[in-house]
């Protein structure tokens, strides 16, 4: 590690009890190690940012937090459980970046599909796809099939299927993509509305601004942990005004230290 | 395994299908056509009796085939499954889900396909009705099994499609349909043996020759039964919830 990254290095918060701990978690898929020697403390009841450029590990790390990676190395403990064990299947609730809804079913059947799925019955499920689907505003469309629904409403499907059984930990790997301003800024509000009610959530994006809303950034670049921090404290440390430079400032730091090496 | 979660899969299964209409004609339309012509074609002679019956127990499969190894690999391809894996939902729920629903929509086609071919175009058939129906439902899950199976070596749809001949055509001609099975060349005989068709089919003739259930009928019968266990075991082992 070069004196840079050491300066912005690894920094775990003394909390109660983190959400996932991941120790030297290493996957390799096909020939290339996405992931070498992770290590990573993720708090509990936080929005945690995960950032980074396409191809830096950000949604190989979520898979194996969900527990859906075959891993070459190293642990993940989700919630004081190992990832993808028996015990965590109702807790944590995953949207992969392809939407992973029935485009041949309405809104509601789809929600009340995964409702069940995580072990909801009868009027407890009635209510929380009633409940769900008027959290991500789409109570008037529930009778209308995916396959209908634009871009922006299609996200919001397959985040309701997650959030149906009201999961500690959410898992969320792009989410807002495609959705425009208004929509990005009520889904964001609504995460800070989860984690107030006692929820984490891991969030990726590589939509920099979306950074400043996170409590807590993890920026990845090539499978490794390049900064772990709060966003004031990212711009503090780079100097820059907005999180875009901020970023491109850490970036180009610590490529010009494997250069310099 | 959860029988709850098994139901709601075969729920959203037929729903899934529900919406698809020309899907539905189809499956239900075609074994009919191909019967009638079929019957139209050898009209006045004894051939639509001989071969009709195995034909019925010919097409669920074909059908039912087709249907589940698209419907699994886009599963697979879209993460619906994956994200199904990541819930409650065990590998089995899953597969019978799967199995219960085509099998629902096979037991709706064998009923269709069946009195179609004794009451319009007068097939013989001495053996009790249900007895035919029971049987093409048994191949119907047995085709949505093996469909199940072998989603898992198809990486595309194009892929999946050209499975069905891979799968069918070779047992379709070993199946004792064209010439009896104790008839064909000795080795084939033996390979005939170990093919599920075979067994479907000859548990049809049974059921069209003979009056009352005979036990070679109800052996094949068995027989069938056991390659469904068989190709629904062999497709849960390519069902993970950890993928590369």
């Amino acid at each position: 590690m070069d004196w840079r990254t050491s300066r912005f290095g690894v920094m775990t918060q003394a909390q109660a009890s983190p959400a996932v701990v991941v120790r030297d978690l290493t996957v390799v898929r096909g020939k290339r190690r996405v992931l070498p020697a992770l290590s990573l403390e993720i708090p509990a009841r936080q929005v945690i940012g995960l950032l980074g450029p396409s191809g830096s590990g950000k949604s190989t790390l979520m898979r194996a937090i969900v527990g859906v990676q075959v891993i070459e190395s190293g642990t993940v403990t989700v919630l004081g459980h190992a990832a993808g064990s028996e015990a965590l299947r109702d807790q944590v609730g995953y949207v992969a970046q392809s939407l992973s809804v029935y485009q041949d079913l309405t809104i509601r059947e789809n929600v009340a599909y995964f409702g069940r799925a995580v072990g909801l019955t009868g009027r407890d499920l009635r209510e929380a796809v009633a409940a769900t689907l008027s959290e991500v505003d789409l109570e008037d469309h529930a009778g209308d099939l995916v396959r209908n629904l634009s871009g922006g409403q299609e996200s919001r499907v397959s985040l309701a299927c997650a959030l149906v059984g009201r999961p500690s930990l959410l898992v969320l790997d792009e989410p807002t993509v495609g959705l425009d301003p208004i929509l990005r800024r009520d889904l964001w509000d609504h995460f800070h509305d989860l984690v107030g009610r006692g929820r984490s959530l891991i969030v990726s994006s590589h939509v920099m601004d979306e950074a400043t809303r996170c409590d807590r950034l993890v920026l990845l670049r090539d499978g490794r942990v390049l900064a772990d921090l709060t966003p004031a404290e990212l711009l503090e440390r780079t100097g820059e005004t907005d999180a875009d430079a901020a970023f491109l400032t850490l970036v180009e730091a610590s490529s010009d230290g494997e250069v310099n090496r | 395994m959860n029988p709850g979660l098994t139901i709601a899969t075969t729920g959203r299964a037929l729903r899934q299908i529900r919406t698809d209409h020309r899907t539905i004609a189809l499956i239900m339309g075609v074994p009919m056509v191909a019967i009638g012509l079929l019957a139209w074609i050898y009209n006045n002679t004894p051939v639509f009796d001989a071969i009709g019956p195995a034909l019925l127990g010919i097409f669920p499969l074909v059908v039912m085939f087709v249907v589940t190894s698209v419907a699994t690999l886009r599963e697979r391809q879209s993460g619906t499954l994956e994200r199904l894996l990541t819930t409650r939902m065990g590998k089995a729920d899953f597969m019978l889900g799967y199995a219960g629903a085509f099998g629902a929509l096979a037991i709706v086609q064998a009923l269709l396909a069946t009195s179609f071919a004794i009451w319009v175009c007068d097939l013989d058939v001495l053996g009790p009705l249900w007895m035919l129906v029971l049987v093409a439902v048994l191949v119907a899950i047995l085709g949505s099994s093996l469909g199940l199976l072998a989603s898992a070596f198809a990486r595309t749809e194009f892929q999946a499609v050209q499975f069905m001949p891979a799968f069918i055509i070779p047992q379709f001609l070993l199946c004792g349909l064209l010439v009896d099975r104790d008839q064909l060349p000795a080795f084939l005989s033996v390979v005939s043996d170990v093919l599920p068709l075979s067994y479907a089919v000859d548990a049809m003739k049974e059921v069209t020759a003979h009056a009352e259930v005979t036990s070679a009928g109800a052996w094949s019968m068995v027989i069938v039964a056991g390659f469904i266990v068989l190709a629904l075991a062999l497709a849960s082992l390519t069902l993970s919830r950890r993928t590369p």
